[in-house]
């Protein structure tokens, strides 16, 4: 058995245990170094990904790939920035308890067992890991209400998303005899048209892995959660696990159930339209900032949808694209949330902004490109992200796809530039408190990233190739 | 006399299933009742994959339900631990009070 494959979840779940051990040794309360660690962790983990092979392990139930590792990165990534950001603002809000850092490690290794999954065993082990510390992270301000309600809501609905995407699992068990993603694909492949069974089982796999993603119609949870969890928690909630989740259904989808596009590519091309909407014109009447960036971030899945719903090379190429941009834009737009604080109080209304753009040109600058980048404004990165799915539905013919998406775009950037205004043009009370200054390297580097992204796409877009590649393979 | 195929068992794990979201949706009393629906809804789960692993003369469904049993486990002492904390915030756990954020 080729174990040695997986190298890199076993050193981060390895990790996981010496921080839980390393965190209740000291009398002391040991945040801090914990999350340092765990940090390095991350960063190990990304160094090991880089260098992996390709293959299969434990018996098929775990793949390596171009895919994969791609994936894998940008989790890392994500979740290291999430970890940073949090850093300050848990001991300001009382929650600095090195819980916290082990909990976002255990999530992370979640998520890479989920991009790794080749069997519907190991997904749901690795979905589940994460989801279990994405519970408990969800309430972690146990104190407060509204964190607390916060957790029950996503534990209530995230375990009736694991619930019907297991009686999928059963049902696509039971009708294609194996729980293999390879044999499935084999059991699909034949003349025989699919049974109704399995297209079941199917549609109860993606509505599973919807709620995960917070695609319309399962998108309720999303503004409530995103409002009453802590600021830093609902960053890491945006960021990392979108990508692993779109990342889990590109593998699904294009993996064993390629032979059934058109049945799955419908339920897709729905959610994709629905998620565009409901993003573009619920977030306009919103004054709670965190809940505007969860309206936000359903559209920004409904657009990555649309190139999984187009199914072409080009398409899933886009998505890959459209969530790497996506989730380095978000963490900025995050850190500056995470940032604004006055007299020592969390705010989180979008007049809290007003006036920032005297009293810290710096932060008002660094929002305004994160804003106009999630609004698509060439030449900023988020514009680059749009323009690959919205091409790849052109190409492949889905206009009403694309006429949807340029649409709703339109609409987004309302309440995008409300934002902008807010800032430059409302008169402010007092200046935001200085701000710590891992919150400044975070939304510079992201910053920078969104900004300068249109002179290196090539690397990217490159990276992106070889993963789809690999994944149609 | 009746024999009992696999299609008694997919029926009884489909009845559970559609019980378990019932449950959850329609129940306006208690989250601990909310609990409850979810772990009928994994009941049903496990109901399905073991009629479809004795059918197929396959272990892996029988491994997989054992895996469901160890996660759900996890699960319900997850939300039970969330359910205390929500229940010292508010004092209460009626579903109609979960209801602060909203918008």
């Amino acid at each position: 058995m080729n174990w040695t494959l997986a190298t890199p979840e076993i050193l981060l779940a390895l990790a996981g245990l010496l921080a839980l051990a390393g965190g209740v040794m000291p009398k002391k309360e040991t945040f801090f170094p914990v999350s340092m660690a765990v940090i390095g962790a991350f960063v190990l983990t990304a160094v090991l990904v880089l260098g992996q092979g390709e293959g299969t392990a434990f018996a098929g139930q775990y793949v390596s790939d171009a895919f994969s590792r791609f994936a894998k990165v940008l989790i890392l990534l994500g979740a290291a920035l999430g970890l940073v950001l949090a850093l300050d603002f848990n001991e300001k809000a009382g929650i600095g308890r090195f819980e916290y850092a082990v909990l976002m490690l255990f999530a992370t290794l979640g998520m890479m067992v989920m991009v790794s999954a080749n069997d519907l065993m190991s997904l749901y082990i690795g979905l589940e890991l994460l989801s279990l510390s994405l519970y408990v992270i969800a309430a972690f301000d146990r104190d407060n209400p509204r964190s607390a309600e916060a957790g029950l809501k996503y534990f209530v609905l995230g375990a009736l998303a694991s619930g019907l995407l297991l009686y999928g699992a059963s049902l696509v068990y039971g009708f294609a005899g194996t729980t293999n993603f390879d044999r499935i694909a084999d059991a699909l492949s034949g003349d025989v048209p699919a049974g109704v069974g399995l297209i079941v089982g199917l549609v109860f796999v993606l509505a599973g892995l919807c709620f995960k993603i917070s695609a319309v119609p399962f998108h309720m949870w999303t503004p409530d959660v995103y409002e009453g969890a802590p600021t830093p928690v609902t960053a890491f909630f945006a960021t990392a696990p979108k990508v692993a989740a779109i990342a889990l259904l590109m593998r699904v989808l294009a993996g064993p159930f390629a032979d059934v596009a058109a049945q799955w590519q419908q339920v897709i091309w729905v959610a994709s339209v629905g998620s565009m909407l409901l993003g573009a014109f619920a977030a306009i009447g919103q004054r709670n900032i965190k809940r505007l960036m969860a309206y936000s971030s359903i559209g920004h899945v409904g657009y990555a949808l649309m190139g999984l719903a187009v199914a072409s090379d080009s398409g899933l190429r886009g998505v890959l694209v459209y969530m790497a941009i996506y989730m380095v834009t978000s963490v900025g737009t995050f850190a500056v949330l995470v940032a604004m604080r006055r007299n020592g109080r969390a705010l989180e209304q979008v007049d809290d902004l007003a006036g920032i753009g005297r009293t810290d040109p710096a932060m008002a600058m660094w929002m305004a490109v994160f804003m106009f980048s999630m609004a698509g404004i060439p030449p900023l990165a988020g514009f680059f992200g749009k323009l690959y799915v919205f091409l790849a539905a052109v190409q492949g013919g889905y206009w009403v796809l694309a006429a949807v998406g340029i649409g709703t775009s339109v609409v987004a950037t309302y309440y995008y530039l409300r934002i902008i205004k807010v800032m430059y043009f409302d008169a402010g009370t007092a200046p935001l408190d200085a701000r710590p200054a891992g919150l400044t390297v975070v939304m510079s580097a992201t910053g920078l990233l969104t900004v300068l992204f249109f002179l290196f796409p090539a690397p990217i877009i490159a990276a992106a190739q070889a993963a789809v590649a690999a994944l149609l393979g | 006399m009746l024999a009992i195929g696999l299609a008694h068992y997919l029926t009884v794990g489909a009845v559970l299933f559609v019980l378990g979201i019932l449950g959850i949706f329609l129940n306006r009393k208690n989250i601990i009742v909310i609990l409850m629906s979810v772990e009928l809804i994994l009941l049903s789960v496990n109901l399905n994959l073991v009629a479809f692993s004795a059918r197929l003369n396959d272990l892996t469904g029988q491994i997989f339900a054992m895996l469901i049993l160890t996660v759900a486990a996890a699960e319900a002492a997850i939300g039970l631990a969330i359910v205390v904390i929500h229940y010292r915030n508010r004092g209460t756990i009626e579903v109609d009070d979960v209801s602060t954020l909203k918008g």
